[in-house]
């Protein structure tokens, strides 16, 4: 009845897998990214250890969204600016807007 | 399967549906079905001199596609349930 968590990495999504219930980076459309912790939302048992599904829907929580906008002054060149928005606690993502999963990138 | 089932156990909560087109709407979850189409009622959008297309509007439904984010109430995710399950499958695994 109990449920076995396979630890060998075969295929890409397996290396998510990875990261449940650690902080993942997200890179989404439209200049959007993501940092929260990969959170798994069901206590079903059939649902055991599955924080996201083959979609890359996902449950983040404790998330930092950061959206990038570009602009363009007439004369000079680009001016960029970043706006920071924080979220509430815990927020489903919609996985046909994932481009990347990554683990939180670390400065050495 | 994981996510419908997780949103029809959310139903009754207040949300929030954030669309790509970034309107984002405020609204208790009615119903959900495998798109993870959402059926919304009571609603009200949250920037609405941004967004003023909506303003009489207070039940809706939005094609799960269309979805971008949906903010989710803060007691929504069982935790512990889920730490207890865990640490009760490590034990007698």
């Amino acid at each position: 009845m109990s449920v076995e968590e396979d630890a060998t990495v075969r295929e890409p999504l397996d290396l998510i897998r990875l990261s449940i219930e650690e902080r993942i980076n997200v890179k989404l459309r439209s200049d959007h990214e993501l940092r929260g912790k990969l959170h798994i939302p069901c206590s079903l048992s059939s649902f055991f250890w599955q924080a996201f599904d083959q979609h890359l829907n996902m449950i983040l929580g404790d998330v930092e969204e950061v959206i990038t906008t570009v602009e363009i002054d007439n004369e000079t060149y680009e001016e960029i600016v970043r706006t920071l928005k924080r979220k509430v606690l815990f927020l489903f993502v919609r996985g046909d807007g994932v481009i990347l999963v990554s683990p939180p990138l670390r400065t050495t | 399967m994981l996510f419908f089932s997780y949103f029809k156990d959310l139903v009754g909560q207040e949300v929030t549906v954030e669309l790509k087109n970034d309107l984002a709407i405020r609204g208790t979850l009615h119903s959900v079905d495998q798109y993870l189409n959402i059926k919304l009622e009571n609603t009200r959008v949250v920037d609405q001199d941004k967004f003023p297309h909506m303003l009489s509007v207070r039940n809706c439904f939005i094609r799960g596609s269309v979805v971008r984010y949906v903010q989710l109430p803060p007691d929504g995710v069982d935790v512990d349930l889920l730490h207890d399950a865990a640490r009760r499958e490590a034990r007698g695994a």
